[in-house]
């Protein structure tokens, strides 16, 4: 008897241990599930998808006529204030003593104006700046409620309608993209045009950019605009110690550009 | 046989542990919105919010749709490369409706033009560049360009004309007699095909030879060095910039 009544009780300890596990497990599961799969998702979400953006940018190639600053503000409705951009345009100034001055109009959307002093500089160049949509992206890590984040094609978003405006994206960000929209009180930036890029479209920048300074496409075409600006040039990204692994490509950068 | 029974305790954390499943799930399902983790940590409808935003700019390739002659006129063109929009602003209402919108037509100087080729000296050389107050002044742009196709009237006289900056720093240096033919031998096309005919520059120390060799039949006040001496194995224009030779 005791050896059967052994038999028994073990089954039962393990039984009822399965018992008391079931409804809990399933509870987790049904609770904690989507966020597990989420994080599964967002990892090889960016391998499964085929299309993954990036942008080159020609500085030898920018004028300077600040019409991808009037683009965009037109085409994504950016405040008129000159405070807040998706995208603007900066002129570095390097003078023969070796200081560097940079200046940036009213973004350089109305163009600028002729330098000051020329015979103490020793060599000037514009260079658009824009949000260089990270692969590891400091504004996404720091959002307390996921309303930014990155797309399957590599962009970062916001989610207008559940952010809350707390700026913390905005302190995050090292090159200075992101702005708090006076609107809405919720942050904002370039999006590559996401809604353009969406239907086959080049990003309003690119589209107007007059000299071809700007390149957009998918970094994974072989046979793309991008793709061979990315074979014969030498190529720089904007601030690449701080591994946010940009995906806005720089030609003949100069080093002084921070 | 022994009679097994849950202890009351165990009974009481259960209660409070399904209780707290319980508001855990509805909290949840009531405060995460619906679409929220299904391809990320975010809310997949926040994408479809993104793509859903209306359009300004319609692309060249619409314009070009109606605008046929001029799409094709400029796509033979210095202009090729400039999008209709660059000049007659955001289009997509006009596209949809031509009679909804009147696209910008920029007839009046200076009212699109000098954005991109008024002179400033950080445009990259070889940017055809005017100097507004200097060029023609009083007449529209548009009077000896058309802008779907703009090549001069005339062939360029002067280099200058694209070559501003360069032509503008030699304008102050010991250099500023000196023609640009003396030492690039430009060919003539170069001046209406500039990028598939380049000038000359020269390749040689004796170039510069002929006229700042100790020997060389020029005039006096001209600097001379030794050309077998001075500056060893480097061509002259490693060290000094032809186009401002004292910097």
């Amino acid at each position: 008897m005791a050896e059967e009544n052994d038999d028994r009780q073990f089954p039962r300890r393990e039984f009822l241990a399965k018992v008391l596990q079931l409804p809990c497990s399933a509870a987790v599961v049904a609770v904690l599930g989507p966020l597990a799969v989420s994080a599964e998702a967002s990892e090889d979400g960016s391998e499964a998808s085929e299309l993954y953006y990036g942008m080159g940018i020609q500085v030898d190639r920018c004028i300077g006529c600040g019409k991808c600053v009037e683009a965009c503000k037109a085409e994504n409705d950016v405040p008129r204030e000159p405070y807040y951009f998706r995208t603007w345009v900066e002129r570095y100034v390097i003078h023969n003593d070796g200081e560097v001055s940079v200046d940036s109009p009213l973004g350089g959307i109305r163009g600028f104006p002729p330098l000051e002093g020329e015979s103490e500089v020793l060599r000037s160049f514009f260079v658009p700046k824009l949000c260089n949509q990270c692969d590891n992206p400091p504004c996404v890590q720091v959002c307390p409620v996921g309303a930014t984040f990155k797309t399957v094609d590599g962009v970062v978003l916001v989610d207008s309608d559940y952010c809350i405006g707390c700026r913390y994206c905005i302190q995050a960000c090292p090159y200075g993209a992101r702005y708090l929209d006076p609107r809405t009180h919720t942050a904002d930036k370039c999006t590559f045009c996401y809604h353009r890029i969406e239907q086959g479209l080049l990003p309003a920048c690119v589209e107007v950019c007059p000299t071809g300074a700007r390149v957009f496409g998918e970094l994974g075409a072989l046979a793309s605009p991008l793709r061979r600006l990315m074979r014969m040039s030498p190529l720089q990204v904007l601030k690449p110690y701080l591994n946010t692994e940009p995906k806005v490509f720089y030609s003949k950068l100069d080093g002084e550009v921070r | 046989m022994r009679i097994w029974r849950i202890p009351d305790q165990v009974i009481r954390l259960a209660v409070v542990l399904v209780a707290a499943v319980v508001v855990l799930v509805v909290v949840r399902g009531r405060f995460v919105p619906p679409s929220f983790g299904e391809t990320g940590h975010y809310r997949a409808d926040a994408v479809e919010v993104a793509t859903a935003q209306p359009l300004r700019y319609a692309g060249w390739q619409v314009c070009i749709d109606c605008h046929d002659h001029e799409g094709e006129l400029k796509g033979r063109s210095f202009h090729r490369a400039v999008s209709c929009e660059v000049c007659h602003g955001p289009a997509a209402a006009h596209a949809e409706d031509f009679e909804a919108q009147t696209p910008l037509i920029p007839r009046q100087r200076g009212a699109q033009c000098p954005a991109c080729h008024e002179y400033l000296s950080s445009r990259p050389t070889g940017f055809p560049q005017i100097i507004e107050r200097l060029h023609n002044p009083l007449q529209p742009c548009i009077e000896c360009h058309d802008p779907h196709d703009p090549t001069p009237p005339q062939v360029p006289e002067s280099c200058a004309a694209c070559h501003a900056q360069i032509a503008r720093t030699k304008a102050v240096s010991h250099h500023v007699a000196l023609e640009c033919e003396i030492c690039h031998d430009a060919p003539v096309e170069h001046r209406e095909q500039p990028r598939s005919f380049l000038p000359k520059k020269p390749t040689q120390r004796e170039f510069c030879g002929g006229c700042h060799a100790e020997d060389a039949d020029s005039q006096a006040e001209i600097p001379r060095i030794d050309l077998a001496a001075h500056g060893e194995r480097y061509l002259c224009w490693q060290c000094h910039y032809p186009h401002h030779p004292e910097s």
